[in-house]
């Protein structure tokens, strides 16, 4: 599958691995990211638990803005464009951004069709709940795949649902014969290319990363230990008491997330965490993973 | 068979982790001093410099990492070779001072800028071409005499030995051709 241009994209997602990256709303919150050991951050206007309690439109955020933090620091920096709206891609790759998240968090522009990622020279990573809506995001392009989790939430049970579903699928692709493999394919409305991969290999063909919910350094360790070969952290940080303990703790919980000691050592001596919402408190129509599919 | 030890705190570890094993080696995944002692030589990954730096210096790893470094031959790539260059740009740390470089970080630009070319390489048994992967790379803005440079993008050296510490700013781990682990994992 990978051509050059391809390489260059899923190259960039191996080495942001086993890595944080922080949502930043400025240049100073982008400072202490990378001052706690972030390997990216992701420039936005508000972070998603705002943006949920704000509603209204959420766009792409103000060049103007994401210009000042990709001078603040010396780690890639990711953007976020509306799903569907491609224009707005074409103005983050403008900007010289590193990667850009076709995101649920902002509101749809096209609630039919996904951007074809192929057509930039930057990386895109998407979000999804199963199996069937990875490969479709990788068909298009995508170097990079999350979960959905449910953004703002402060309530990882979302991301768990959905990594455990990609990992469950991925497994039952193993398990299956080529009579098999067509009508699997059909059923989760994925190329059957990228499922005969999936079979072959054991996983996805891009890095296969955890968003959505994460707030303490133990939720990072569950969703490493689940799979993710990377955590995305967007509100839990700086909706925290103490974002610069907090983050440092949840990059060093994440490099050792398989040592209790070390995740206990992080977790001591931090403040609060976000408040977080139950699931079944958030109306239906208000649930951001619905968006895109 | 070598026991090949891939420094694990973040980066594209796992990636040196499969070259190390399809030329028939051990590969250890290195996050502490315990599992650094059972390695007999080391590579550090490609990743975020400053990232692997802090959580050196977080998790106690200097001294032994820079004792090691020292006795062991040890071959950085991209990331692992501004953590042992002597001096470069924007780093929250020193590096291991293993090679007497200069490197400025991201020196060709942001990722619009990463690119892929083919560098002829200076082998034992003569030359060969490399395919280099360069993302978000550092440049060598200057070598020392003690520096061998074995490869060269256009003017700038992209594979330079001192002693036992082998560098790259590109990616061989990320293409499919393994020449230049084994030859690191042969270097005397």
């Amino acid at each position: 599958m990978p051509d050059k241009a391809f390489k260059l994209k899923v190259g960039l997602a191996e080495m942001l691995k086993g890595g944080v990256i922080m949502d930043v709303t400025n240049a100073d919150q982008a400072r202490i990211a990378e001052e706690a050991g972030a390997v990216a951050v992701m420039a936005l206007e508000r972070i998603p638990a705002d943006i949920r309690a704000d509603g209204g439109v959420a766009r792409m955020s103000n060049p103007k803005m994401i210009r000042e933090i990709q001078k603040a620091v010396s780690i890639p920096v990711m953007a976020k464009c509306r799903i569907g709206h491609f224009a707005e891609a074409q103005v983050l790759e403008s900007l010289g951004i590193d990667f850009i998240d076709e995101s649920e968090v902002l509101t749809p522009a096209d609630e039919d069709n996904h951007i074809w990622k192929h057509d930039f020279k930057i990386p895109f990573v998407c979000g999804c709940r199963n199996l069937g809506e990875a490969l479709r995001r990788v068909a298009e392009g995508a170097a990079m795949i999350r979960t959905k989790g449910e953004a703002g939430s402060g309530n990882i049970v979302e991301a768990v649902r959905h990594m455990r579903r990609v990992q469950a699928e991925i497994k039952h692709a193993g398990t299956l014969d080529n009579h098999e493999v067509v009508a699997y394919a059909k059923n989760l409305g994925a190329p059957l290319d990228l499922v005969q991969y999936v079979r072959e290999h054991g996983k996805l063909p891009v890095p296969n990363f955890a968003a959505g919910g994460v707030a303490t350094p133990a939720d990072a360790s569950l969703m490493m230990q689940l799979g993710a070969e990377t955590v995305f952290v967007g509100s839990g940080i700086f909706k925290s008491s103490d974002p610069e303990q907090r983050a440092k703790a949840i990059v060093t919980a994440t490099t050792h997330y398989n040592d209790p000691d070390v995740v206990c050592k992080a977790s001591e001596s931090l403040g609060e965490a976000m408040p977080g919402l139950e699931i079944s408190a958030i109306p239906e129509n208000e649930l951001l993973q619905k968006r895109g599919w | 068979m070598a026991r090949i030890g891939v420094l694990a705190l973040q980066g594209d570890f796992e990636k040196h982790q499969q070259a190390i094993e399809v030329l028939g080696h051990d590969a250890v995944l290195v996050k502490t001093a315990e599992a650094l002692s059972q390695c007999d030589r080391l590579i550090i990954p490609g990743g975020e410099s400053t990232t692997m730096l802090k959580l050196i210096d977080r998790m106690n790893l200097r001294n032994i990492l820079a004792d090691y470094v020292q006795r062991h031959p040890v071959f950085g790539t991209c990331a692992g070779i501004i953590l042992l260059a002597r001096e470069a740009n924007a780093l929250p740390a020193s590096p291991f001072a293993m090679l007497d470089i200069r490197v400025e970080r991201n020196a060709y630009g942001r990722q619009i800028d990463s690119f892929i070319d083919t560098v002829p390489w200076e082998a034992p048994e003569g030359q060969r071409e490399l395919e280099a992967v360069f993302i978000r790379a550092p440049r060598i803005l200057e070598t020392g005499p003690s520096v061998r440079v074995l490869a060269q993008h256009g003017n700038d050296p992209v594979l330079v030995q001192q002693k036992h510490t082998l560098g790259a700013t590109f990616h061989p781990e990320l293409t499919d051709d393994r020449q230049l682990h084994r030859y690191f994992i042969e270097m005397v």
